[in-house]
């Protein structure tokens, strides 16, 4: 449901039109009919959203409860939360839902700190320099279209089974978004800015730190976004090989024996943290930079 | 006492290789010689295209002539510095700061500790009236706030200096008639001189002790006009009651004749 926050404003706005046009046409309306003259006020997006996820969840009891599909593909919603409880008190695979989760967090949060440490550097060399372009185009340019899937095995060969081949693919998975959104947004810093700083007496390094970085914190933000997303994509796969927790690994394992609730349960634990996650990275991009909406 | 010159100063974009164009027709400002002394405010006018913003950049340090010398004080500029402060007509202001850390923004180049930053942050934003506003965010204040905000963080940098490039041109005509007065009490104040860049004669003419006019293609100056209203506003005189004066109404036409004499670039295009 956080994820239509943003739309919010936009359908009370269109509530205020229905209001005002209604409101226009009640004299006449009432005249001719009293009674349905009553203001019918448009249902609310969250509604209608809220509806739709009740609707999934009873077609899916009723093809479960009358046994439409074999429980073993498709158990009902049930089975899948008491699998879930399972989940969290004894666990599954060696280890509980908590502890999936936190080796996945592990993985994604260092993946993430690496790619910020890497992407925004090189991010700023691509859209200052002339050389550094040069050098990191192609380099960003060959990495972004890849499958992380595709070079997994190679990084693999080079890096090991450990945890630190699984941070590497991860953080490769984010790197371009990151190195993009951050050279976009250097980028973008109007000339003014610039002009007004170094007629203030600003040096080329205060420039830079003083108005270029600031400005380009949104895009940056936005990129970090992005990334988290290709994080949670390629998480999965980077559990595919050799990893003995983690949410992605769970999934494979319980898939592997037909558990289909521990599937399903584990699917919609993933849904849920990149939706907190989601809703988290705005409220941080709120209270950041509550400015980058009134440029 | 300082004195901002230009001497003998032209530009020229560069030509561009493959677009042979005739002799001159990139030449954008043509031997232009100017002294601005502090406490003078000088207002170039002339039609838009006719290098009057070209003309401040080049004040400003942001572009180098082609030819001729840019001094302060017999000092070449060789960039741009904080002894020439620009207000910008799109305020230029930082919205990731607050009005008081926007004015504060030049002291903290220089290194000032943050209480002295704020402290002189409040007494300049008292200055242009703006002094509980502080606190607000830039996209909180309105056009005439935003660009007193700009002013404040201009004199915030101790200029010789103020290049105002149409510093009222976006507001609209009730606030711009106030600002006028405001900018003129400011400057006179601030014992600042300035360079104000504008295409309304009836401000060139109120806030000006001299107007030079640029004809266009390429930009020369071509007139000079002692306007004076602007002590008479100094003194008291309403700008409602200036621009009622015949005298004011003579240079007005006068300027006006003369601006459209010249060449318009429009039409030779």
């Amino acid at each position: 449901m956080t994820l239509f926050t943003e739309l919010r404003p936009l359908s009370r706005l269109s509530d205020g039109d229905e209001d005002g046009r209604a409101g226009d046409e009640a004299p006449l309306r009432a005249r001719a009919a009293p009674a349905t003259a009553s203001t019918a006020r448009p249902v609310p997006t969250a509604v209608i959203s809220a509806i739709t996820v009740l609707v999934i969840l009873g077609l899916w009891s009723l093809a479960s409860a009358h046994a439409l599909v074999s429980p073993v593909f498709l158990p009902s919603p049930r089975q899948v939360l008491v699998a879930a409880y399972g989940l969290v008190v004894t666990g599954f695979v060696d280890a509980t839902l908590a502890e999936h989760v936190g080796a996945s967090l592990y993985r994604i949060f260092g993946a993430l700190i690496a790619s910020i440490l890497i992407g925004i550097p090189a991010g700023l060399a691509i859209a200052t320099s002339r050389v550094g372009r040069g050098i990191l185009d192609p380099i960003v340019e060959f990495l972004r279209p890849l499958p992380p899937l595709a070079y997994l095995p190679l990084v693999i060969i080079w890096v090991g089974i450990g945890e630190a081949s699984k941070i590497t693919v991860i953080a490769l998975a984010m790197l371009p978004s990151i190195i993009l959104s951050t050279s976009a947004g250097v980028r973008s810093v109007s000339k003014d800015h610039v002009n007004a700083a170094r007629s203030l007496g600003a040096t080329p390094r205060q420039v830079l730190g003083q108005v270029v970085l600031p400005s380009a914190v949104p895009s940056i933000l936005t990129g970090i976004r992005i990334a988290l997303g290709a994080g949670w994509t390629t998480l999965v796969a980077a559990e595919l090989v050799a990893a003995t927790s983690g949410i992605g690994f769970m999934i494979q394992s319980a898939a592997q024996f037909l558990v289909t609730d521990i599937v399903i349960a584990g699917i919609v634990v993933i849904a849920l943290i990149a939706i907190v996650f989601e809703y988290v990275a705005r409220l941080i991009e709120r209270r950041l930079v509550p400015w980058a909406s009134h440029r | 006492m300082s004195i901002l010159s230009f001497r003998d100063v032209s530009l020229r974009y560069p030509q561009r290789p493959g677009l042979r164009s005739a002799a001159g027709d990139n030449l954008v400002l043509d031997s232009i010689n100017l002294q601005v002394s502090s406490h003078e405010l000088v207002a170039i006018i002339g039609r838009s295209g006719s290098g009057k913003t070209s003309l401040l950049n080049l004040a400003a340090g942001f572009i180098l002539p082609t030819s001729g010398t840019i001094a302060v004080d017999g000092e070449p500029i060789r960039g741009p510095g904080a002894d020439r402060a620009v207000v910008f007509q799109d305020d230029a202001l930082y919205p990731w700061l607050d009005a008081r850390d926007n004015v504060g923004f030049p002291l903290k180049l220089k290194g000032v500790p943050r209480a002295e930053r704020h402290e002189r942050a409040r007494q300049l934003l008292e200055l242009v009236g703006l002094g509980e506003a502080g606190d607000r965010h830039i996209w909180e204040l309105s056009g005439g706030m935003r660009q007193r905000v700009g002013i404040a963080r201009a004199l915030a940098a101790e200029p010789r200096f103020l290049l105002l490039d149409e510093p009222l041109g976006a507001l609209d005509a009730l606030t711009r008639s106030r600002m006028q007065e405001f900018l003129l009490r400011i400057q006179s104040r601030s014992g600042a001189g300035a360079v104000l860049i504008t295409h309304s004669i009836d401000e060139a003419l109120i806030l000006a002790s001299r107007v030079l006019v640029l004809s266009p293609n390429p930009g020369r100056l071509t007139a000079e006009i002692e306007a004076g209203f602007s002590s008479e506003i100094l003194a008291g005189t309403p700008i409602e009651r200036i621009k009622a004066s015949p005298l004011f109404k003579r240079l007005h036409d006068g300027l006006t004749s003369l601006i459209h004499s010249l060449p318009n670039e429009e039409a030779a295009a």
